[in-house]
């Protein structure tokens, strides 16, 4: 069994880092500098007010960034058949969900982390809060991939699906915002601890909710 | 794998898509080297049977009872469109345990190994399928319409293919329109349990 899923966790990953042929790992992360690079040009470059505001910004970002690949987490394998032929070899959709989310965060999570590096450049942040950020995202990316996954098996099969699940996405990822942006402030310990337990708590739901969900897909 | 001989069983199933139910009171069982071709109009179920034997759907009514792995060849073949048909029937070869390589070229797809699947033809896409279905160590076959977009040549082949899982105590369950040729094959004619 470990072989099998070490087989699809290879497969997944490429699938995300390379791409299907429609856009790679590298686009969020470029919309995620861009969002970074738009907003001195928008507030002003006030280094007060960026230093703020800044890590704010990096946490929306990150957040936006991460809807971008939703419509390539579940529907196309889907659409293959692939999960109907896991099916048949007694692979269980919670695991293939599980599998995908792990996949997912790794394609997406330290991309973006390194990402965050010029992103805090231009947003004249200082040293410790870019400590901070780093910590922050480490604590609340993992909650950004289940969920991504969870709402992507959601949505997959639905007309207009990756609309939809950018809609979903971005209210249910208010809590690790919150928790993840609040961690960026003075005596901000809690906050992150509050972003890793939302965190841990949409991965242990979201192999459970997506693999209902892509059965239920199935028809 | 040759634990229990392999076996199919079906008890009135009903199957309903939406509002319309498709068929209702089926039953059929098979047993080793069994064949059974379901015949029928397009849009009379055959497809949806495969897919309630196959456990990939649930029934309305009635039950299923499997023994034996499951190898489904329907329109979809799940392989990844961007990659090389060598290394997409790879990874279901790997997963399965079985030679790709060898499988590919029994289906005449020796040259067609570096070709990305997307550029792959209908017919080369169901011979690829195929392939990916004589790797799979089941002794069970659910084949979808397996005649469409194949020539003539790879038509004889998909059956000289189920007469061989037959002949090894195989079951094979033929959903089409058209005819297939193997021998001592039964009929189920879907048209006889339409509501």
């Amino acid at each position: 069994m470990i072989r099998i899923f070490a087989l699809i966790l290879k497969r997944d990953l490429a699938v995300l880092l390379l791409g299907r042929g429609q856009g790679s790992a590298l686009l969020p992360i470029l919309f995620f500098l861009a969002v970074a690079m738009l907003f001195p040009f928008a507030v002003g470059p006030e280094p007060r007010v960026l230093a703020r505001a800044g890590g704010g910004v990096i946490w929306i970002a990150a957040l936006l960034a991460a809807v971008l690949p939703l419509d390539r987490l579940i529907e196309p394998d889907l659409t293959l058949g692939a999960f109907d032929q896991w099916r048949l070899r007694g692979i269980a959709e919670e695991g293939i969900v599980a599998l995908r989310m792990l996949a997912h965060w790794l394609a997406f999570a330290p991309p973006l982390m390194l990402a965050a590096l010029p992103a805090s450049a231009l947003l004249g942040l200082p040293d410790h809060a870019l400590a901070r950020i780093e910590l922050s995202l480490l604590a609340g990316t993992p909650g950004l991939a289940a969920l991504g996954v969870t709402i992507a098996a959601v949505t997959a099969g639905l007309r207009g699906g990756a609309a939809l699940a950018g809609l979903l996405t971005i209210p249910l990822a208010v809590p690790l915002l919150i928790f993840g942006a609040g961690s960026l402030a003075a005596g901000g310990d809690s906050g992150l601890a509050l972003a890793a337990a939302a965190s841990l708590m949409l991965i242990a739901l979201g192999p459970f909710a997506g693999g209902a969900a892509i059965r239920a897909a199935r028809g | 794998m040759q634990a229990s001989p392999p076996r199919l069983l079906a008890q009135a199933l009903a199957c309903r898509r939406g509002e319309r139910v498709l068929f209702a009171g089926l039953g059929l069982e098979l047993g080793p080297g069994e064949a059974l071709h379901v015949r029928g109009a397009n849009g009379i179920g055959k497809s949806s049977l495969l897919r309630l034997l196959a456990g990939l759907a649930r029934p309305e009514a009635g039950q299923v009872i499997r023994q034996g792995a499951i190898g489904l060849v329907d329109e979809r073949p799940a392989l990844d469109p961007h990659l090389p048909l060598g290394r997409a029937l790879g990874f279901w070869a790997a997963l399965d345990g079985g030679k790709s390589i060898a499988a590919a070229a029994r289906l005449g797809l020796g040259e067609l190994l570096d070709v990305p699947v997307r550029y792959l033809s209908s017919g080369q896409r169901k011979r690829a399928a195929l392939a990916r279905l004589i790797t799979q160590p089941a002794m069970i076959w659910l084949l979808d319409e397996p005649l469409n977009g194949l020539d003539a040549a790879a038509a004889d082949l998909a059956a000289r293919l189920a007469a061989e899982r037959c002949a090894t105590g195989g079951i094979c369950v033929i959903a089409s329109h058209q005819p297939f040729a193997l021998a001592g094959m039964a009929t189920l004619d879907l048209a006889g349990f339409a509501p």
